[in-house]
């Protein structure tokens, strides 16, 4: 189902390849056009309501669904179905709705249904600051659904990269089968900037695995993992004889209630994020190699402390920046190699909550992690982070 | 902290300030599409949102720069373009010392000390080309006109990308007005 251009030409293409000068909210639209979305469902939520309303007008012109649902709820209810009938399929939301999201998330990870939710993060806790900035959204993405599970998270910190990594999530998605989440900031999508987009034919896309044996047939095993420890999916109306609960499952995906499934359910949905870390962490390094002091920052926070990285250079001080693309899995291997090297003497950490990639950090190493937090509703600047690197 | 310390030379912030409705943010549009997409510079265009965003001064903020921009938004303007006198009263302290102030001539009465503000009868102006709705793109001309923070041909070139095709003649030729008025008091 999910397409990679549409089969007749239309007025506005699927893919608008071109430069252009648009806000983060309508590029992270645009990126899901281009890696194919299918179906949105959602509920508009500031500051996430640019993505909802531009795929309200794009998703039909292009043959897609799209539908304002009653609620967060029966947002994520609606893609985590759309996409077991074969569906690339997204909302997009804010602090509220993601919680509200956490219930069907954890349905997800545990159904193995990939989806891509898309969360800008606004001033929080409850309904918080609902025009201001926040990034305290970062350890709900990983643990906010109850129990063991593993899923993936970007940190834009572009509209280019909210373009790109949309993309990116919807491959990620497909290729482990979980739900993805594009963790954007109020800063990141209202802000308007140069996209590049690039032709149909240059947008990367993962196929979801599917099943070699054919509809109907006996032997196949609907949870059955290959060796990367994916199951290939068959989709709802396929032929395929599926069963898809949120209760501990064995192959066939009917519920096996005891203690040795579970364990190896469970313990297969964690490890098929872990054992792929490698291949999914992304970071961006800046003036890294004869860093003594190392800001891990990310999102609008990011963009400061790189100025402030610059300004401390300008002053002779030795710092870098390492920008965690993925928050979630963290470069944790990448920070390791960095405090294994010997150059690295502190680390600062940035963000605008009160201390969640700190957290991240600190438990890696005993090197002091000097913080720079703020609850929400204004960016730090990079003065702010320059006096942290050089205190 | 008012200053910006990462300023470098080639970094312009501007603020366009008025109320809902005067196309602002088409205006801070324009000028972030022509510096980004025609005259190969880096920008960086953000909004206020929120309550004060509904009625009331709110303002279209603009980063041009020679290289990347880090830190997005506007702190201490360089340009201030006040279209309304709550926008201009709300907004004036912010612009740096020595830097431009843009008035709309019959919607703003500038201080003691900003008497030698430019000003532009924007409104009017529209109102003869004969509607009043371009009076953002007069703006956006007299603005271009009087700094030069874009080039002419790559504002031109953002009307065209940016309104719809029945309406650039229009555009183009507010443009012109306000450019033309900002040039011949420059020569002046």
């Amino acid at each position: 189902m999910s397409t990679q251009s549409p089969s007749k030409p239309a007025a506005t293409p699927r893919v608008r390849a071109g430069v252009h000068f648009m806000g983060g909210d309508f590029a992270c639209a645009e990126g899901a056009l281009a890696a194919g979305v299918d179906f949105f469902a959602g509920y508009p939520i500031t500051p996430s309501t640019e993505v909802c309303e531009h795929l309200a007008q794009r998703l039909p012109q292009v043959g897609g669904k799209f539908v304002q649902m009653e609620d967060e709820l029966a947002s994520i209810a609606a893609i985590i179905g759309a996409s077991a009938a074969g569906a690339r399929s997204l909302t997009a939301t804010s602090g509220p709705g993601f919680s509200l999201m956490m219930e069907n998330i954890g349905l997800a990870a545990m159904m193995e249904v990939p989806c891509v939710i898309v969360d800008v993060m606004r001033g929080s806790p409850s309904t918080g600051l609902p025009t201001g900035v926040g990034q305290a959204d970062i350890y709900q993405a990983r643990w906010g659904s109850h129990g063991d599970y593993a899923v993936i998270a970007y940190c834009p910190s572009s509209p280019q990269e909210c373009f790109d990594l949309t993309i990116q999530a919807f491959n990620a998605a497909d290729k482990y089968r979980v739900p993805v989440m594009v963790m954007m900031d109020e800063v990141i999508g209202h802000m308007t900037e140069k996209v590049v987009i690039p032709p149909a034919s240059e947008i990367p896309f993962t196929p979801r695995k599917r099943p070699s044996l054919p509809p109907g047939d006996s032997e196949y095993l609907p949870y059955m993992p290959d060796d990367d420890l994916v199951p290939p999916m068959a989709h709802a109306g396929e032929g395929y004889k599926i069963h898809m609960t949120g209760l501990t499952h064995d192959e066939r995906g009917y519920p096996a209630l005891s203690a040795e499934p579970h364990e190896k359910l469970v313990n297969r949905l964690v490890d098929k994020i872990r054992v792929h870390a490698a291949d999914i962490v992304m970071h961006e390094d800046f003036l890294l190699d004869d860093a003594e002091t190392i800001v891990v920052a990310f999102g609008c926070t990011a963009r400061s402390a790189r100025a402030a990285v610059n300004l401390a250079r300008r002053q002779g001080v030795r710092a870098g920046l390492l920008r965690p693309i993925t928050a979630w899995p963290f470069p944790t291997a990448r920070i390791k190699e960095l405090i294994a090297a010997g150059q690295v003497k502190q680390f600062v950490v940035p963000e605008i909550n009160l201390g969640q990639v700190r957290r991240e950090v600190e438990r890696l190493t005993q090197l002091p992690v000097r913080r720079v937090h703020r609850a929400g509703g204004a960016m730090i600047t990079p003065e702010t982070i320059l006096e942290a690197i050089v205190q | 902290m008012r200053t910006r310390t990462e300023s470098l030379p080639g970094l312009t912030q501007i603020r366009i300030a008025g109320y809902g409705g005067q196309g602002i943010i088409l205006t801070g549009m324009l000028l972030g599409k022509a510096a980004s997409l025609f005259d190969g510079k880096h920008a960086v265009f953000t909004q206020s949102y929120g309550p004060e965003a509904r009625g009331g001064a709110s303002s279209a903020d603009v980063v041009i720069s020679d290289g990347p921009i880090d830190y997005p938004l506007v702190i201490e303007p360089d340009i201030l373009v006040a279209l309304f006198q709550e926008a201009y009263m709300r907004f004036r302290p912010q612009l740096k010392p020595g830097g431009t102030l843009i008035l709309e001539n019959d919607l703003v009465h500038p201080s003691a000390g900003d008497e030698n503000a430019s000003r532009i009868p924007a409104t009017r102006m529209a109102t003869e080309l004969g509607k009043r709705i371009v009076t953002n793109v007069v703006v956006f001309g007299y603005t271009v006109g009087k700094t030069g923070v874009v080039s002419r041909d790559a504002a031109e070139k953002a009307i065209e990308a940016t309104v719809k095709p029945k309406t650039i003649e229009l555009n183009l030729r507010a443009f012109n007005a306000g450019f033309e008025l900002a040039t011949q008091e420059v020569a002046v």
